[in-house]
């Protein structure tokens, strides 16, 4: 069984369909990438699997639970994060206080402190700056921390919206690089991203989306070679 | 010693505007409200406090602390019931909504307790301070000594516990903060929780000073203290805190020595003034919204 089942789903902005019944799933240890262009309703999706946006129809199960049931705030204890699109880490408050953020659910201090340290093993820019306020950081940077923060949820699966959204080259590598060794270490990813070739470089599956619609679904190497995503979406 | 008397006045009563201005400012940085009836609930927990001890025969020390969970209580009804259906409706629609509060609090209290003032005898039974020929009263003392007690205890909260950590969060980023797993809604209630609570404080404290309560009596504080806020820059605590005694002591300084029937215009002109220097307020941070 899927990790995460999305069925049907259905989502509206007001009068207008975002999302038109899709469906797919992620399972364990897979990293998946959402690819399509602006509006496609990638971020959508992800809201919607976290609660931010409600459903209008269909089902987002993960492990068991339907999350169009949950509240938001309950989702991330059932072990799924999410780094939402722009980073939107708190601004005014410290490296270190945004990371603790990232903890909010968890009670065990001994495991936190192990979490705190393993983010700042795998981002050690943070540790160097765990006492600058948040908003100071540059935008890779701030990447980082947004990507640290939900780490220091302990999840199980982290949704990540356009990670490299506005980031320069070198640091676009390095975001990619880091999302590799977080799936490496068992976590498993479901990636939205405009920068489609990056996504599918990492991704195991993907899928296309197209105004509210998957289009396209398969393996991401074939996908890669797929002539109209190249047209579409790789440049080429 | 004239001056200094009338700074000390001055801080009096900035120390009442500042523990309202408090509610209006939490509330506004959580729930990017105006909760104009806030001004009101300052004078519900004054008759709360005169009932308890007039009526029941309460000590005053348990009177007040009643009437702060009665108010506390209160904030939170008000929230759940007139602001919370409203979360996704236009910011017109809660300010009026507000308004609306406002009026049926103080009608509520003419229906009970009728227009008139009534006296209130001081509950803090404290001697003047003498420092030479300067008289401090019982009351400026207990006002002053327990807002930094609350101020500081406050500040304590936000900064130091888990709790007043959401709330920073909540309040700078409400979607982020649900990502994290904050309880979004009761974070915002224990908001309302708290300034409703500082709001019986300051209405106790209030009606020591001046010896009265009436049902208006929210409404002029409530003003004064809701241009505290935005004078120290709404949304920013230590700004309300700053706001509030910056406030009284323009105001008592004023009356002092330009002209009585002036001090409310030369209060709102110094508004005005701040505002076109930094809009913001004086603690306010300017912030670009990302979309």
């Amino acid at each position: 069984m899927a990790m995460l089942e999305v069925k049907d789903l259905q989502v509206y902005y007001g009068m207008i369909q975002a999302i038109k019944g899709i469906s797919f799933e992620v399972n364990t240890g897979e990293v998946i990438a959402l690819i399509g262009a602006n509006g496609a309703g990638k971020t959508t999706t992800l809201h919607t699997i976290t609660g931010l946006i409600p459903a209008k129809a269909g089902s987002i199960v993960f492990e068991g639970t339907d999350l169009t049931k949950t509240p938001a705030h309950k989702i991330v204890s059932l072990g799924m994060a999410h780094v939402p699109e722009g980073r939107r880490i708190f601004q005014q408050l410290s490296v270190y206080e945004n990371l603790k953020l990232g903890a909010y659910t968890r009670k065990n201090k001994q495991e936190i402190q192990e979490s705190l340290e393993r983010v700042y093993k795998r981002f050690p820019r943070l540790e160097e700056r765990k006492n600058q306020v948040a908003g100071t950081l540059s935008g890779g940077e701030q990447q980082m921390l947004a990507m640290g923060r939900a780490l220091m949820s302990h999840p199980k699966i982290i949704l990540m919206d356009e990670p490299s959204m506005g980031l320069s080259p070198i640091f676009v590598s390095e975001i990619f690089d880091i999302i590799r060794e977080i799936s490496e270490s068992g976590t498993t990813v479901l990636l939205v991203e405009q920068n489609a070739k990056k996504a599918l470089s990492i991704a195991d599956r993907a899928y296309v989306l197209e105004t509210g619609n998957i289009v396209l679904s398969g393996d991401a190497k074939e996908l890669m070679n797929d002539d109209s995503v190249k047209k579409a979406y790789l440049g080429e | 010693m004239n001056l200094i008397s009338q700074l000390i006045n001055g801080l009096n009563v900035g120390s009442i505007y500042a523990l309202i201005a408090l509610g209006y400012t939490m509330v506004y940085g959580i729930a990017k409200m105006l909760n104009f009836a806030h001004g009101d609930v300052i004078m519900v927990g004054a008759y709360t406090v005169y009932v308890a001890i007039n009526n029941l025969g309460w000590p005053p020390m348990v009177a007040v602390v009643f009437g702060i969970f009665v108010c506390a209580l209160l904030g939170v009804v008000i929230e759940k019931v007139a602001y919370k259906p409203l979360r996704r409706a236009s910011p017109l629609a809660v300010l009026i909504t507000a308004i609306g509060v406002s009026y049926l609090l103080q009608s509520l209290s003419l229906l009970i307790f009728g227009s008139k003032q009534i006296p209130f005898q001081s509950i803090i039974h404290l001697d003047p301070i003498k420092i030479g020929a300067l008289t401090i009263s019982g009351e400026a003392v207990v006002t002053l000594v327990t807002t930094v007690i609350i101020m500081i205890a406050l500040t304590l909260f936000i900064n130091k516990t888990k709790a007043g950590k959401a709330m920073l969060a909540v309040s700078e980023d409400r979607a982020a903060a649900e990502l994290m797993g904050v309880n979004v809604n009761r974070t915002i209630s224990m908001t309302f929780a708290i300034g409703s609570g500082l709001a019986t404080v300051a209405g106790v404290l209030y009606a020591c000073s001046y010896g009265f309560i009436g049902p208006y009596m929210g409404s002029m504080a409530g003003i004064k203290a809701f241009i505290a806020a935005v004078l120290g820059g709404i949304g920013n605590v230590p700004g309300a805190m700053l706001g509030g005694i910056l406030l009284g002591l323009i105001e008592s300084l004023s009356k002092a020595y330009i002209s009585s029937q002036l001090s409310d215009a030369i209060v709102f002109g110094v508004l005005i003034l701040v505002l076109l220097i930094r809009p913001a307020g004086l603690l306010g941070k300017s912030r670009t919204e990302k979309v």
